[in-house]
């Protein structure tokens, strides 16, 4: 009977690891000659075939062991790296990970496939003709990495930096010496000042002090020789790289002080015998020697142990893996607390007792603390997405006969994870049909005068409390006129309907639209943009399309940083509270009864001289009573223009622990969900964007049937 | 209630009053009963959607049983109360509120207490219904509580309101 072992740890680790060798793989394509690539890609290979082995799953790790050994051919430059290499190198990827999948109770994994690959990697070993003759071109490429990656790596010099006391009658401040030192690498300076005069004797013309400069830097000697260039008659300077000796090699121990002391020569051992017990203070005692040098023996322990500490946990805990629902029940319990703390604040508020309000507000210190701490743990970079892409793109352009670079940046911006988890889909099928519909083929490209290889660009930056995503093309564009034919002849327009650039574009996220001439197994069904709309505002965020004929296509996705908690603006209305998005408020201006009057019943109010058009809270939900005689205006950026809301009475800014309404409330869609307030009672949660959008729609509809 | 020796295929039933009217839900859907809060109404959505409560955290949709029944609404009395239910939805348990004038009390039923609901003459859609009990000459209306709180039964009318 086999023992039940843990494979998930494992299963979670290969899948880390083969995105990690696609990465790799591509980026390989890119540049071929990387040793540091070629190591990686050997490495995760390795990492697969070992910890594979070790949880049993022997099939796995045969197979990585055949690949692993091709490449460990090219990484000894046996073999150069070829795109044949490549292909089946991320088919073996896919196999293995088909592998994994079969071993987790998935379809089996195709054998026939398996051997296919293994037939062509084997078909390019060139160990029938014996690997020695290819090895020489290949070799010193290898062999120059290694001296160059020598010198990245940082060094630590002990600089003796002692001017002569003249020094200042040249001109010289040693002090912008050091500084300049300072900018090489991390840096620690220690002065001797033993030379010292007492002051009646002090010249303050003479410079008695001598320095000892501990750097860490990745530079050469010559570097810090350069620095002193000009005054390297002036003064002693004594440079020593200190780590090449022992130092480095006997990692785990760090020189003893008295060693330091008697290597540098400023003791000899016999006083370093006598003085051995509490060792600095002792050899100042017995003076020999100054207290200074004492404190520059000790930087310099200091600044080793530094160094290697500093390697050790960056070789260890880097991070932690949690399983994702612990962290989910742990954003709960925060949103929770602050909720709580809301009411405490509130109550503290009521009862009015001064150390209690101490109290509550060291607490809502804390929560805010907590809650941006435990947020920031949700976020993830998004480029592990975008990496997936590269992929996506590669074959799929292959499929379609195009030549597509992807370009990503701005991969290191962080989302939370729901968020980034739920964006994927959407994000597969705007690429698509980038790559389908957007880029044109390379033939028609050439006509058109552009560069055959298209370009898709995959960016993501921060903005505000959203983060905007685009997908940018230079293909063909959206062409205006044949979205506004296809929207007839499918009925979402009417045959004398002109609509505008914007409102055409709008059409693609129509259920069932696609100008797409033929149906391709890669879009064009027209089920695409319309799900991709929903999955968006699902996550709270919008779209957007921008466009122009024959340059290309941008598409903007805008999403909320996290979907848990946000600032919210807690306003009233006869008693029912709502919350406003905080990060879309502009200002809040008031809005009187003489303002109103002026306006002769347009819902519109001058702002500074800016029409501002605005919708009534009390009125579009149907709220009865009397608004005051001076109601309030949040001005609110929606959809790239300034709209107003108008409210009683706006309390102020809120914490908002977002709850979703649920699927009972799903045609509800002007709200984006409800939060607790602090008197326990519910305030519900603006969709500004949905309800703007509503609005619009259903004044068009007004004016179209008088 | 006044027997112990239960019989296996015999269920128990929350018994609650509308009006004059009496009606069952299985207990095993019932997670507990509240005295009537501070409903937070939702905007645009039918008149049988109270709206929300807060529940010890979360946000739970409350529906007026009254008007989902197409009865008159009528004032909130000490009596008034939530039934907390857990509905079985598409893929899921849903926790949502059910507003009632008073509940009475647990009691059982075995399968021959219980008839099948008459097609016609009962001013309610006989689907919302699982059967009518008989209880000392009176009827009990059995509800068939995910039917009447499925997603469609209470989204249906959102989009006219």
């Amino acid at each position: 009977m086999n023992v039940e072992i843990d494979t998930s740890a494992f299963t979670e680790e290969a899948y880390e690891l083969l995105s990690e060798l696609e990465d790799s793989l591509l980026e390989l394509e890119a540049s071929p000659q990387d040793q540091e690539l070629i190591s990686r890609v050997f490495r995760a290979m390795h990492t697969i075939k070992g910890s594979g082995a070790m949880f049993g799953f022997d099939a796995v790790a045969e197979f990585t062991h055949e690949v692993e050994t091709v490449f460990d051919m090219a990484r000894n430059g046996t073999i150069p790296v070829t795109k044949p290499l490549i292909d089946l190198t991320l088919a073996a990827r896919d196999q293995i990970r088909a592998m994994l999948d079969a071993a987790a109770g998935g379809e089996p994994a195709d054998q026939a496939n398996a051997n296919r690959i293994i037939a062509g990697l084997r078909g390019l070993s060139p160990e029938k003709k014996g690997g020695g003759g290819s090895t020489a071109p290949a070799a010193p490429s290898g062999k120059a990495q290694a001296p160059s990656q020598a010198a990245n790596e940082p060094h630590i010099f002990r600089i003796r930096f002692a001017p002569n006391p003249e020094i200042f009658a040249t001109g010289t401040n040693p002090l912008l010496l050091l500084n300049e030192l300072r900018e090489l690498g991390e840096c620690r300076v220690v002065a001797n000042t033993e030379k010292l005069p007492d002051f009646e004797e002090l010249d303050p013309e003479q410079c008695y002090t001598g320095w000892e400069i501990f750097l860490t830097t990745e530079l050469g000697e010559n570097a810090i020789h350069d620095v002193f260039i000009f005054v390297e008659d002036e003064c002693d300077i004594n440079i020593r790289l200190l780590d090449r000796d022992q130092v480095m090699r006997d990692q785990e121990t760090t020189k003893k002080l008295g060693q330091i002391l008697l290597e540098r020569g400023d003791i000899n051992p016999n006083e370093l015998e006598k003085a051995l017990m509490p060792l600095g203070d002792r050899l100042v005692q017995a003076g020999a020697v100054t207290p200074d040098k004492v404190r520059a023996a000790l930087t310099e322990q200091q600044v080793i142990q530094e160094k290697q500490d500093k390697k050790k946990t960056a070789e260890t805990a880097t991070s932690v893996r949690v399983p994702s629902d612990k962290l989910d029940s742990l954003v709960d319990l925060v949103g929770e607390l602050v909720t709580m703390q809301a009411r405490l604040n509130q109550t503290a508020g009521t009862i009015g007792d001064h150390t209690l309000q101490l109290i509550a507000e060291e607490v809502e210190r804390l929560t805010a603390e907590l809650r941006d701490n435990t947020m920031s743990i949700r976020m993830l970079t998004i480029d592990t997405t975008f990496n997936k892409f590269k992929r996506l793109v590669r074959d799929l352009s292959t499929e379609l006969g195009k030549e597509i670079e992807l370009i990503t940046s701005g991969g290191e911006t962080e989302l939370d994870k729901t968020v980034i988890d739920q964006l994927n889909d959407p994000l597969v099928h705007i690429i698509r049909n980038s790559i389908d519909h957007g880029v044109e083929a390379p033939d028609v490209r050439r006509a058109c005068g552009k560069n055959p290889v298209g370009k898709i660009t995959l960016s993501a930056i921060h903005s505000g409390a959203s983060v905007l995503i685009r997908v940018t093309d230079d293909g063909a564009g959206l062409d205006a006129q044949r979205l506004r034919a296809k929207g007839i002849e499918k009925g979402l327009l009417s045959p004398d309907e002109e609509i505008s650039e914007k409102e055409a574009f709008q059409l693609i996220f129509a259920a069932g639209f696609s100008t797409a001439a033929k149906i391709t197994n890669v879009s064009g069904r027209g089920v695409g943009m319309d799900v991709v709309r929903r999955s968006i505002e699902g996550l709270r965020g919008s779209i957007d399309v921008t466009s122009t004929l024959g340059k290309g296509t941008t598409i903007t996705l805008k999403l909320p940083l996290t979907l848990a908690i946000i600032e919210g603006l807690l306003v009233m209305v006869e008693g029912e509270y709502f919350v406003l998005p905080l990060a879309a408020v502009e200002e809040c201006v008031e809005l009187s009864r003489d303002d109103v009057d002026k306006a002769h019943g347009r819902h519109v109010i001058n702002v500074r001289g800016e029409i501002i058009p605005y919708i009534r809270i009390r009125s579009r939900f149907e709220i009865g009573g009397t608004p005051p005689d001076i109601e309030q205006i949040v001005i609110s950026e929606v959809d790239e223009k300034r709209i107003g809301f108008v409210v009683d009475k706006v309390v102020g800014q809120h914490q908002t622990v977002i709850k979703t309404l649920g699927k009972n409330f799903q045609h509800s869609e002007e709200f984006s969900g409800a939060t607790i307030l602090g008197n326990g009672g519910v305030a519900l949660i603006l969709d500004l964007n949905k309800m703007v959008r509503y609005v619009e729609e259903e004044e068009i509809r007004e004016l179209d049937s008088p | 209630m006044n027997e112990k020796n239960t019989v296996t295929s015999s269920t128990q039933y929350l018994t609650f009053t509308l009006g004059s009217e009496v009606f069952a839900v299985d207990i095993a859907k019932i997670r507990e009963v509240l005295e009537y809060t501070l409903v937070t109404k939702v905007p645009r959505t039918p008149g049988f959607m109270c709206g929300v409560i807060n529940l010890r955290g979360s946000v739970v949709p409350v529906v007026d049983m009254r008007l989902k029944f197409g009865m008159e609404p009528r004032e909130k009395s000490v009596n008034t109360c939530i039934i907390i239910l857990e509905i079985a939805q598409d893929d899921g348990v849903v926790v949502m509120g059910a507003l009632a004038d008073s509940v009475r009390e647990v009691m059982e039923l075995e399968p021959d207490q219980i008839e099948p609901p008459p097609k016609i003459g009962m001013r309610l859609r006989s689907d919302f219904l699982k059967g009518m009990g008989k209880q000392e000459g009176r009827f009990i209306m059995i509800l068939d509580i995910d039917r009447i709180f499925s997603v469609d039964e209470l989204s249906s009318l959102q989009n006219a309101a």
